[in-house]
């Protein structure tokens, strides 16, 4: 019997020497069912970052994207049965990774492509409707906290990530100007989707996330931006069914 | 901070009534087509090891889907849910259920 971690070791490491005790019906090693087996593995969780991160794919080219995708995948295996969990760590791994040191703004391209899917797979969202956000009287409005759709992500980047990824779906897109954007995902039906956000919006949605109630929000905003206008933001958590009521929030 | 109050109820009542007046291009109104996606834009966003990751390999591959608005599907134009007209090319038109034509080859 070869033990499992042996087996799992050389699996993942090339390097390592096929397990001895591993032999086929007859007895005789099994070094070439495991170098396909091997191979198999790599390939596959290869094609899993293809899919799961296209737009680095794009920017990267398919040969660099392979080569790092070998040393990501040993370094960092699947720690879920599940597929659509694997590549977690691969933002972080991008950040330091020095062979795209001068794409510095790739791990971020990468967090808005995992933000993407993980938004995709939270739970549904009971949205505030029209009706109900209009029956808040106006006097309460100012301290009426909400709740946020699980399925938003707020993504902050020193870098362009939006242009960036913009350009990998449209090619027509204008060319990304150096600078930071922030980008909320929202998902008002079942695609996720990622948003521009002006300066004040990040700290006015952080605001909301943690509870306050929306004049707080609203400062938070005017703390970064003074002239800061909630009507836009407000206009499209609503639109994208974002909005939820919180615990002990309007009814 | 009096006027910030007044902003915030301004701002929440446009919101509201833009949220109100706009047409929702919500998924209800959206229903799946099949047989108009380019090559590897279906929609999904659900990841690797799920059966609808950018898995159209040709375009308009009879087997993939995409959301249109409701009522342009079985047609040469359909709306895509963002409100996009889709040209399909002489012939083709998108279907509500699956399609065997434009399959990738095997292999």
């Amino acid at each position: 019997m070869t033990d499992q971690s042996t087996f799992r070791a050389a699996l993942s490491d090339p390097g390592m020497p096929v397990p001895p005790t591993l032999t086929d019906g007859t007895g005789r090693p099994a070094g070439r069912r495991f170098a396909v087996y091997r191979n198999n593995v790599a390939v596959s969780l290869t094609e899993a970052l293809i899919d799961g991160f296209p737009a680095c794919y794009m920017v990267l080219g398919d040969d660099q994207f392979r080569g790092m995708a070998a040393v990501y995948l040993r370094a960092h295996p699947p720690e879920s049965p599940l597929m659509a969990r694997f590549g977690m760590a691969l933002p972080a791994f991008l950040d330091a990774a020095p062979q795209v040191a001068r794409m510095r703004w790739i791990g971020d391209l990468a967090r808005l492509e995992l933000a993407l899917r993980d938004s995709y797979h939270a739970a549904d969202a009971d949205a505030l409707t029209p009706a109900m956000l209009s029956a808040i009287p106006p006097e309460d409005l100012g301290d009426t906290r909400f709740a946020l759709a699980q399925s938003l992500r707020l993504i902050r980047s020193d870098w362009p990530v939006w242009s960036i990824w913009q350009r990998t779906r449209d090619t027509e897109a204008p060319q990304a100007t150096p600078g930071a954007q922030d980008v909320v995902i929202l998902r008002p039906g079942y695609d996720p989707a990622p948003h521009l956000l002006s300066t004040g919006d990040a700290e006015f949605i952080d605001a909301l996330a943690q509870g306050s109630p929306l004049s707080t929000a609203a400062e938070a905003a005017c703390a970064v931006a003074p002239d800061h206008d909630p009507t836009a933001i407000l206009t499209l958590l609503m639109q994208s069914n974002a909005l939820i009521q919180a615990p002990g929030g309007p009814r | 901070m009096k006027t910030n109050k007044a902003l915030v109820l301004t701002a929440f009542a446009a919101a509201v009534s833009a949220t109100a007046a706009a047409v929702p291009a919500s998924a209800a109104d959206n229903v799946k087509c099949f047989g108009v996606s380019m090559a590897g834009k279906n929609d999904c966003a659900a990841g690797p090891g799920t059966t609808c990751a950018g898995t159209s390999k040709v375009d308009y591959q009879g087997n993939a889907w995409t959301l249109v608005q409701d009522g342009t599907c079985e047609s040469a134009e359909p709306v895509l849910a963002d409100g996009t007209k889709v040209m399909l090319p002489e012939g083709k038109m998108g279907s509500l259920s699956e399609l065997d034509r434009d399959l990738p080859m095997e292999g």
